[in-house]
């Protein structure tokens, strides 16, 4: 049973940081815990963020939301939805997908892994949408990164490097994010039948045309119905949608049939991907970042292995049960320029396997040294990423 | 004039000729530049207020040029400034009196075009608007647009985290470069990001996007490219008083809309603009805005009715639809020239470029009038209505002793104003060495102290481009130590390994 240590002020984080920093311990830093099982088990001292929550600043007009870093993601998107708002980069709630029950994701641990849905495709990740932060780093000091405008280029974007740290730069206590307004209407067309190199084309026209579309997926035959399913989202105004449609039902004629989908399959068929409902029995679950035009030949090379997936981002990622060799895996998608995470894995498995793509060493030294700039004393080195707190 | 560059180093300064003959072995030719009055065209940027000759100036053409200078560099203790085309109106690119000049002109090629993964592959001294040149026969384009697009690299847009009159909708420049081939100062090459949307491990890439030439000099970048909308209409609407126009700004997003472009000129910005271009821009008003919108023709229609209803409800008194391209562009050509149309007013002006939150900004329009009074000095507005970012033009004669002097200090405290309201120093012009003494305003010395830490990650010796962004240059080890409080210790039963 691991040690939780529960700060509910900024003075109780520095002195729990600083604390630790002094004794050689570590700290892990804790949200809802959605994501624990990503990464090697590892026996730090759990820091909880949950008492940094609740929303500090929200003036829709601004497309500006401040809150507390433990702040329920799932209250964030009630709250904004209520304005007619959205995060735009869709966050998923990560619980379902480590096999565990939904609605503890925090928005701490959204940004801290990076976390973005469908939407990315075409509205940008979290990083695109995290303007501004305050922390407490691994000197156990308070500090301010970004702002909590829209518009800023003062100073490093230390939220950038935030985003997707991993917790292993400091503690976030307070975020600023850019809100949008929702879209007022939704629409999702699909076409039936397509092999992998045909959706990945298809998917491709539609992104170069001028549909503007939000989001692009592919089922495999079987995984949502009994063909393979391509899926192109709309979003928008009324009169932009029905001549968005009708744009793409004229530029993919030749690919298929184009049919819409009625409400409550495509918000089925979203749901399935954002939680992937149809890989949930997977033991081992891989996330492969890709070009799209190179998604083609990383399920070629792990296809006949027995591999089953799925593709969103109109290919750019692909969600990918295998219990093969994960050599295989990274190998293929170092090969197409990409890079490969273990999302979900027994606990064997994790001990060995990286959950994040091993870099070209100069990239990780640097890394390293960026780590150590934010968290000299080695606080927030758990040993979750097997990497070691000097890479070089 | 107050600003202070780093004391330039004697030991390298008669060293000089040893300095210019190892560059020369590394690059041939006319790529080194050392007579005085061909250094002179390097010696500012677009802050012009702010000259210095470099020790030299050097052109490499190939990557294994830049790490061969900077490892040289770096091993000898000598500094280096890099710089794209120049276009800095933050003094990014200004020289030091014992540094070598970086110039990326020559890294001019766009390397690959891909259409399918939308990606152009560019080196950082291709022109902004040369990326969209590229591909908008295949109905493309690359959506950052600086005014200065025609001239400024995207090695620079990378450095500046460039901006444009379309970031609200598109972004800015770090939200559409997907990766970087980047020299660190020991001459080491990395490569940041890449073809896919997310980084594999730490999001490096986000760190030197914006970084001002302090972490590396960018080699090769991979952008998005994105397909050019259908359409795009505008509207021209003019508001009685600044109130109106900016509570119109809020209606038109609350309403769910985001414009392509949403500009706002105050009344002198109007005047100056209408006298040098004649548009048409109606004078009687004290605030117009400039409302795009792009996309499939039907949204467009349905769009510009939406804003011009908001509009007329919240007491435009006019209020004009493009009704063709060339209309549109009429209404902008006013807006572009803004800047050149302050020629007019007075000899010299000086373009701020603070944001603060947008239902500010009536009160940060009167209280700078108030300064205008105390300082002087006229100033016009131009305002990226749609997030916030206000450009403010002071008005000056250089030639008239003591303006330049009152026109900075009325800059500070514009910019202290919009600190203070809640907004930052710089949307999209970066700190430089402009605002770099103003950076204690919005950062305490523990945010400055955790982002000079960064510095120290990529180069510990502080060679590249000292003297930038941050107003006092401690060294990495004196920062590097950790100062751990003696506090009372709430968690004494912590465990320890």
């Amino acid at each position: 049973m691991s040690t939780v240590l529960s700060p509910s002020t900024i003075d109780e984080l520095r002195d729990a940081i600083a604390d630790a920093a002094r004794g050689e311990a570590r700290l892990e830093i804790r949200g809802g815990g959605s994501k624990a099982d990503i990464g090697a088990p590892r026996h730090a001292t759990l820091l909880d963020m949950s008492g940094f929550a609740g929303v500090i600043d929200y003036d829709p007009p601004e497309l500006v939301l401040t809150v507390g870093a433990g702040t329920p993601l799932a209250d964030i998107q009630a709250l904004v939805a209520g304005h007619d708002q959205m995060l735009a980069f869709e966050p998923v709630d990560h619980g379902s997908l480590q096999g565990g029950a939904t609605g503890a994701s925090t928005i701490g641990g959204v940004i801290g892994a990076a976390v973005a849905g469908s939407r990315r495709l075409s509205r940008g990740s979290a990083r695109d949408h995290f303007l501004g932060f305050k922390a407490v780093s691994g000197r156990g000091e308070a500090f301010v990164g970004g702002a909590k405008v829209v518009k800023n280029v003062t100073g490093y974007d230390l939220p950038k490097i935030f985003c997707g740290s991993w917790g292993r730069l400091g503690a976030l206590t307070e975020v600023t994010l850019k809100v949008l307004p929702s879209p007022r209407e939704q629409l999702t067309l699909a076409i039936a039948g397509l092999d992998t190199d045909q959706a990945i084309a298809a998917m491709a026209r539609a992104m170069g045309s001028q549909a503007d579309v939000a989001a692009a997926a592919h089922f495999p035959a079987g995984e949502f119905e009994l063909d393979s399913v391509t899926l192109l989202r709309l979003e928008g105004f009324g009169p932009s949608v029905a001549a968005r449609r009708a744009m793409l039902e004229t530029l993919l004629t030749d690919a298929g049939s184009v049919r819409v989908l009625g409400r409550e399959d495509a918000a089925r068929a979203w749901t399935d991907l954002s939680n992937l409902r149809p890989l949930s029995g997977a033991p081992v679950l891989w996330r492969i970042n890709t070009a799209p035009s190179r998604a083609g030949a990383i399920l070629a090379g792990l296809e006949p292995l027995g591999a089953r997936w799925l593709m969103d981002w109109a290919g750019g990622l692909i969600w990918m049960a295998f219990e093969g060799e994960p050599s295989v895996v990274r190998a293929l998608a170092e090969a197409a320029g990409g890079h490969a995470a273990l999302v979900r894995a027994p606990e064997a498995l994790r001990r060995i396997t990286p959950a994040l793509q091993p870099q070209a060493p100069a990239v990780m030294a640097l890394e390293a040294r960026v780590r150590r700039a934010f968290d000299p004393a080695s606080v927030f080195e758990t040993g979750r990423f097997l990497d070691g707190p000097h890479a070089d | 004039m107050s600003l202070k560059m780093p004391p330039p180093d004697e030991a390298v300064l008669v060293r000089r000729k040893a300095v210019i003959a190892a560059l020369r072995q590394i690059v041939p030719g006319e790529g080194v530049v050392e007579d005085a009055d061909a250094l002179r065209v390097y010696e500012s940027d677009a802050l012009t207020a702010y000259r210095q000759r470099p020790l030299a100036a050097v052109l490499p053409e190939t990557t294994e040029q830049v790490c061969a200078i900077l490892r040289w560099c770096h091993e000898q203790g000598v500094k280096v400034v890099p710089r794209g085309s120049g276009t800095s109106l933050s003094g990014g690119a200004l020289p030091l009196a014992d540094a070598v000049l970086m110039g990326m002109a020559r890294f001019n090629r766009i390397l690959e075009i891909d259409y399918v993964d939308r990606i152009a592959v560019v080196q950082p001294g291709v022109a902004n608007l040369a990326v969209t040149r590229a591909v908008e026969a295949r109905g493309f384009y690359y959506a950052p647009d600086p005014s200065s697009q025609i001239a400024c690299s995207i090695g620079g847009n990378v450095a500046e985290n460039s901006g444009g009159v379309h970031c609200l909708k598109y972004g800015l420049t770090t939200n559409n470069v997907l990766g970087v081939e980047m020299v660190m100062m020991d001459g080491q090459v990395v490569r940041l990001g890449g073809r896919s949307l997310d980084p594999a491990g730490q999001d490096l890439l986000g760190l030197v996007v914006g970084s001002e030439g302090l972490l590396g000099v960018v080699t090769e970048v991979t952008v998005r490219i994105l397909p050019k909308p259908q359409s795009a209409k505008a509207a021209l609407i003019g508001f009685p008083t600044v109130e109106s126009a900016a509570e119109c700004v809020a209606e038109v997003i609350g309403a769910g809309i985001i414009p392509a472009g949403m500009e706002m000129m105050d009344r002198p910005a109007i005047h100056a603009a209408e006298a040098f271009v004649n548009v048409g821009y109606p004078l009687d008003v004290d605030a117009l805005l400039i409302v795009e919108l792009d996309g499939p023709e039907a949204e467009c229609n349905h769009l510009v009715d939406e804003v011009e209803k908001i509009a007329l409800a919240n007491g435009a008194v006019s209020c004009r639809v493009s009704q063709s391209e060339a209309e549109r562009l009429a209404f902008w050509a006013g807006r572009k020239a803004a800047f050149p149309a302050m020629g007019r007013l007075a000899p010299d002006f000086y373009c701020m470029d603070g944001t603060i939150p947008r239902r500010r900004l009536p009160e940060v329009l009167r209280r700078m009038k108030a300064l205008s009074l105390e300082h002087g000095l006229e100033v016009a507005n131009v305002f990226h209505a749609g997030d916030g970012n206000l450009h403010p033009l002071i008005l000056y004669d250089v030639n008239q002793e003591g303006q330049l002097d009152r026109a900075e200090a009325f800059g500070a405290d514009i910019l202290r104003l919009c600190v203070e309201v809640g907004g930052v120093l710089t949307g999209e012009h970066g700190v430089g060495v402009e605002k770099r003494d103003l950076m204690p305003v919005m950062f305490s010395e523990a945010d400055l102290a955790h982002q000079q830490r960064v510095k120290c990650a990529f180069d510990p010796q502080l060679l590249l481009n000292p003297g930038k962004v941050f107003p006092v240059l401690h060294r990495c080890a004196e920062l590097g130590r950790m100062h751990i409080h003696a506090g009372r210790l709430p968690f004494p039963d912590l465990p320890r390994f």
